[in-house]
């Protein structure tokens, strides 16, 4: 579905900085991939690559073979309108001072997607557990977690192929978090949607994902089934980033 | 023996009960964890256990350091308490560093302040303390300046600072929550070896059980301002809790992965 083709890309600024440095992989049909990696590992900038959102210096990603170029928004709606993002802080990434139903119309109106627009926000709405009269209010009104469903609500509505998330978890209290992973699984299955996951969490990479990348300082260190990397990592970073996980006692595990 | 001893501490900020009611004790020597969701009241009632809550807010209750009321105290005495008894790790190194001020000028205050040391001294007071937090080249680092410092090597000062004057309660606050996870390994090894080695008591305050059971044994609970629960880490698997307890644990069990190694990995 997607493949990333010897990417590189590099900074001057601040100083001289290879941010990744040759990462091929792919994405198959109705695959997860989880991206893990440290600060600093390349993480996002590799991600506004795949995402169209800068060019690489060298190195190609392609989307159902169509390359995906970094050029004016209009020319890369095709990809838009298959692939959404969902990213850390829904605070930051919802208007304030929108409601609810055009935050989920704006894919909508900006990738020309015809459809009924109000049947469409109503039907995300309900995917993502929330009430329909959810619409008619601003995200002030929502709790962290309920912010998030309706980022993701407002990702569904253009019924991507590929749903992309940025660290979707990273923000949100453990409780809320479970419920929210737990909803971005079933959706997976449900819609049969692909994954991609940026993460430092290795435990949601786990459980989301069924491919797994290691980065480190903009090159993948490992990658590979996330249940083998896990169980026999053979790089010596992955293995130490595996060790310095903390972990509950065996007898309370 | 009793080193703090919070008796029916209630915060309130803007008409709003935001600590509640919450009484606990740390024994000397005790490492005990503080753990709840955010909102729960955990950092609260940590500002107002060191005294620096907001103005707004009123407190009520008690804090007891050695015995002696911290509740009321005036703001010289407080101050002298602060740092040299009772010392607080923050979880944002970097807004906790002054950022127009050197690195060693930093460990040398409270030095200066709470232990008279001569400028000199202080100095090489604080060289020492660089090393023994595990900072590269403490000659050189301590007259930096923290933006020139990496995240975990800002919270190693942070932790430098606190214990500068070996108090005999440290309080850390999310100390790891901003670090990666080799580095947050690398700072708890750090505050359990020096709580350790300086025979502190330690207040663990965290969301993260996991985090959390790889430094204290014992924990108190808090939710919505309130304590709900004291209990051992040991003590989870087996009988009744309170439901955010059980909660917590549901989260961190769901959070775990399988070890390198184990056969049962994945499926």
């Amino acid at each position: 579905m997607l493949v990333a083709e010897r990417l590189n890309r590099s900074f001057a600024r601040p100083r001289r900085t290879q941010a990744v440095r040759d990462a091929s992989f792919t994405v198959a049909e109705g695959g997860r991939l989880g991206i893990v990696g440290e600060s600093g590992s390349g993480k996002s900038t590799l991600l506004r690559l795949l995402l169209g959102l800068d060019k690489p210096d060298s190195g190609t990603v392609r989307f159902r073979d169509r390359e995906v170029r970094a050029e004016k928004a209009s020319a890369l709606h095709w990809f838009r309108r298959e692939v959404q993002v969902v990213f850390q802080d829904p605070r930051g990434s919802l208007d304030p001072r929108m409601r609810v139903r055009e935050i989920i119309a704006e894919p909508l109106e900006c990738l020309g997607v015809r459809e009924d627009h109000a049947a469409r926000i109503a039907e995300v709405l309900a995917e993502v557990d929330l009430e329909p009269d959810a619409a008619t209010r601003y995200p002030h009104q929502f709790s962290g977690g309920q912010r998030q469903r309706i980022a993701i609500a407002r990702a569904l509505a253009p019924r991507p192929r590929l749903l992309v998330g940025d660290e979707p978890f990273s923000a949100l209290d453990a409780s809320v978090r479970e419920k929210i992973i737990e909803l971005v699984a079933d959706l997976a299955v449900r819609l049969n949607l692909s994954l991609i996951l940026v993460s430092h969490d290795i435990g949601v990479v786990h459980r989301l994902c069924d491919q797994l990348l290691v980065l480190r300082d903009g090159e993948i260190v490992e990658q590979g089934r996330s249940a083998t990397v896990l169980r026999t990592p053979t790089h010596p970073y992955t293995r130490e980033l595996l060790a310095a996980v903390p972990r509950l006692p065996d007898d309370i595990a | 023996m009793t080193l703090l001893e919070i008796t029916d501490l209630t915060v309130r900020i803007g008409g709003k009960t935001v600590v509640d009611g919450v009484s606990f004790a740390l024994e000397a020597g005790e490492r005990l964890g503080m753990i709840g969701e955010s909102g729960s009241g955990k950092s609260l009632t940590a500002l107002a256990a060191i005294g620096l809550l907001p103005e707004e807010a009123t407190v009520t209750g008690s804090v007891r350091l050695h015995g002696r009321e911290l509740l009321g105290l005036p703001d010289r005495a407080l101050a002298k308490i602060r740092g040299e008894q009772l010392a607080m790790v923050f979880q944002e190194p970097m807004t906790a560093l002054n950022p127009l001020m050197r690195i060693g000028k930093q460990l040398a205050e409270p030095l200066r302040l709470h232990r008279g040391l001569s400028r000199g001294a202080a100095r090489a007071r604080a060289i020492e303390l660089a090393d023994k937090v595990g900072l590269p080249d403490p000659d050189r680092i301590v007259r930096g300046f923290p933006h020139q410092l990496s995240g975990g090597q800002r919270q190693r000062v942070g932790i430098a600072i606190a214990l500068a004057c070996e108090p005999a309660v440290l309080i850390a606050d999310e100390p790891t929550t901003a670090l990666d996870v080799t580095v947050q390994a690398e700072i708890l090894a750090l505050l359990r070896d020096l709580v350790d080695e300086q025979g502190a008591s330690l207040l663990f305050i965290t969301h993260d059980l996991a985090v959390l059971s790889s430094v204290v044994s014992g924990l108190v609970v808090l939710a919505d301002g309130k304590l709900v629960e004291r209990t051992d880490i040991a003590a989870l698997a087996h009988g009744r809790h309170d439901p955010h307890t059980a909660e917590l644990l549901r989260a961190a069990r769901a959070a775990a992965f399988p070890t390198p190694g184990d056969p049962d990995a994945g499926s």
